[in-house]
């Protein structure tokens, strides 16, 4: 038995895959064709029957890969992973009046969340006051309505600013409700010093693919470089962007747009802070990312390994940052609301659940899963508990948190990785041949590719080339119903009653006085920071301070839309 | 649409506040293809731009998109003005995040149709080319 054991092993060693293909390969294809001509992921990256070490060749594991919590971080930022600490889990939520959020944060915190995330309405995502006539309908409808501190009071009652850290998604407007968050901790009599937590502030996805702008481009980033600026000095534990390419995949990008335009913006803020004179490395570790994790296991795994990799090249290379921290890519990762299905609702949760096992197969710092009912409504606590146990469910029963980088030396996953950075690299060299991110996006370079990617996905769902269950294939005639969350329209009135009774009870003349301070601020060259703070405290509400900032800096208009 | 007839004029219009025009594109594109007079309005239209432009542009009929939200408020008030300006002969539809119990509501408001996550853009180009003609001019 042992010697024909050996030689067996001494043959396989010498065989090449052009030797398999040409043998048991074609004998197997004779029999019977593959089940498509080409296989693809969902961003239709052409994918090979079979890696092995040929596709590996010069493919050197120290430079590509190194060891985990060291350069080029492909293998992670910790040098333990999930062994020392697992993700977080932060569930976005915010919805109604700042008291219904207020008890949902209270609800999540006391069921094992460990992190709080708001979700802001959209007319305080645009700058928009409750009573404001572009709000009308709009109010509390997609996460907490914000108009003036005394929201912000009653969203963090009865939670400790310096025992929580809390995501803010949030970015035109995201300067404000920082100076209102810091308020609140003043008088929680919290020190700003030991203030943990995230502002998204990344206004370049926005006019790339979420479109929730107030200014244009300029401004906005020096209100941005002006922010990092006071934080870095005052509030150093925030970070000050999320550097996003969630929306820019929910806008229909594939991953290898998601990858490189999401890099690029992150130069343009580094670049930005650096001409405003600020020392990369004294800013740049409090940058992080945030993607998005699609159905596509493999190539989202892929992409945050490159992804990694990537931000290390750039900010040692390009930027010649010095230190290690300032190299390092810490993401936060939300699984694809664009890939779940309003028909046969509870199939979401199993796509949740693969999604979310490649973010934390990829190395994630936290996670935010889906709830089954998002494509028809906010989740209910329900719906919301599912999305939160299947996060503890892959942490703590399903052992992949056990070792780190599980999937490294893989031929696939390393030849994919490699592959989606040299695609994302293609992007990266044409946005920097317009002279960076700004000129791109004034060109509508990003707006164009992905408005292209996103129509030819629609044909292939369309076509049946890309199936998605329930959508496509495996139809049925009924949907099933889940029960939704509704919000009534007591919650505008409410709000509009509470903005107007803090206008008429706040000091009038202290008021006018910050805001025209800060109007003064913004036609010069001061930190606009200390001037929104100010604003703030006095009762200001987002709506007065954006306008106010809107009469220096004008508004953004979108040049002609690529369909 | 009849064969050598006019051509039918289309608005794609996005209200409210939300930036998702993802869909809103893929749906005026779709319908250009397929040899309609497509125009998109573009974001953040308030009822009363979206019925000026529909006016002024002679169009036939007028889609409205909108994920946020507030389709129960926005959409009727695109139907009153519509009337106020004695073109309610315009036929409108819409799509976004909408749910199921919120079409009726819609219908009786005059919104002809209401199209949900997970429709193609075949069924649209079937549905506009059945149900809008072209107005009389």
């Amino acid at each position: 038995m042992k010697p024909k054991h050996a030689t067996r092993t001494a043959a396989q060693g010498s065989r090449t895959r052009r030797d398999w293909e040409e043998s048991t390969l074609r004998r197997a294809l004779d029999g019977k064709a593959e089940r498509r001509k080409e296989f693809t992921t969902v961003s239709s990256l052409p994918i090979e029957r079979l890696y092995t070490p040929e596709d590996l060749k010069d493919w050197d594991a120290a430079t590509r890969l190194g060891f985990p919590g060291e350069p080029p971080f492909t293998r992670g930022v910790q040098p333990t992973l999930y062994r020392g600490r697992l993700w977080t889990m932060r569930q976005f939520a915010g919805f109604g009046t700042a008291e219904d959020t207020n008890r949902r944060f209270h609800y999540l915190l006391e069921h094992g969340q460990t992190g709080l995330s708001v979700a802001f309405d959209l007319p305080t995502l645009m700058g928009r006051d409750s009573d404001d006539a572009l709000a009308d309908g709009e109010v509390g409808r997609e996460g907490v309505a914000i108009d003036t501190l005394a929201d912000m009071e009653a969203l963090f009652k009865g939670i400790p600013l310096d025992k929580v850290s809390t995501s803010m998604t949030i970015n035109a407007p995201a300067a404000v409700i920082l100076a209102m968050y810091l308020a609140v901790a003043e008088k929680q009599g919290v020190p700003l010093e030991v203030l943990e937590g995230t502002v998204q502030n990344d206004i370049l996805k926005e006019y790339i693919a979420q479109k929730e702008w107030i200014y244009p481009p300029a401004p906005s980033m020096r209100i941005i470089s002006d922010m990092v600026g006071f934080c870095t000095a005052r509030v150093p534990k925030w970070n000050t962007i999320s550097i996003s390419g969630y929306h820019i995949r929910e806008a229909g990008s594939t991953a290898a747009q998601e990858l490189a335009f999401t890099l690029a913006d992150g130069a343009g803020y580094v670049q930005s802070c650096i001409e405003a004179g600020q020392d990369v490395d004294a800013f740049a570790p409090r940058f992080s990312f945030f993607f998005n994790s699609h159905n596509d296991f493999f190539e989202e795994i892929a992409k945050l390994r490159a992804a990694r990799r990537m931000w290390c090249t750039i900010m040692r290379d390009r930027f010649h940052a010095k230190s290690q921290r300032s190299w390092m890519l810490r993401t936060h990762v939300q699984t694809a609301g664009c890939s779940l299905t309003a028909q046969q609702p509870y199939g979401n949760v199993v796509r949740v659940t693969i999604q979310a096992l490649a973010a934390v197969l990829g190395g994630t710092q936290s996670l935010h899963t889906n709830a089954l009912d998002e494509t028809l409504a906010l989740p209910t606590e329900d719906s919301a508990r599912i999305a939160l146990r299947t996060q503890q469910i892959i942490a703590e029963e399903s052992g992949v948190a056990n070792t780190v980088d599980p999937l490294a030396g893989s031929y696939f996953v390393e030849s994919l990785t490699d592959r989606l950075e040299e695609e994302a690299w293609t992007y990266i060299r044409a946005i920097d041949s317009m002279g960076g991110i700004v000129p791109a996006i004034e060109q509508g370079y990003p707006q164009r590719e992905i408005a292209e990617a996103s129509y030819l996905y629609q044909r292939q769902v369309d076509q049946g080339e890309k199936v998605v269950v329930g959508v496509n294939r495996y139809v049925e005639g009924d949907t099933m119903r889940a029960p939704l969350l509704k919000i009534g329209p007591e919650v505008e009135r409410a709000q509009v009653d509470r903005l107007l009774s803090v206008r008429a009870g706040r000091d009038a003349r202290r008021h006018a006085d910050c805001l025209r301070r800060l109007e003064e601020a913004a036609r010069g060259k001061t930190n606009l920071m200390e001037g929104i703070l100010d604003a703030v405290r006095a009762y200001a509400s987002v709506g007065e301070i954006c306008e106010t900032l809107k009469k220096v800096f004008s508004v953004y208009q979108e040049g002609r839309v690529h369909l | 649409m009849s064969r050598g007839g006019p051509k039918v004029r289309l608005l794609i219009g996005k209200v409210g506040l939300d930036g998702h025009d993802r869909g809103a594109k893929i749906v005026a594109r779709a319908l250009r293809d397929a040899g309609f007079e497509v125009i998109y309005t573009g974001l953040h239209q308030t009822p009363e731009m979206v019925v000026a432009t529909a006016v002024q542009e002679d169009v036939d009929g007028i889609g409205l998109s909108l994920l946020s939200g507030a389709h129960n408020t926005i959409f009727p008030k695109v139907m009153k003005l519509l009337a106020a300006k004695k073109s309610e002969d315009i036929v409108v539809f819409g799509g976004g995040i909408i749910p199921e119990e919120d079409m009726p509501g819609l219908h009786a408001a005059g919104i002809r149709k209401v199209f949900t996550p997970g429709t193609t853009t075949q069924e649209f180009i079937d549905w506009v080319k059945a149900n809008v003609p072209p107005r009389r001019r």
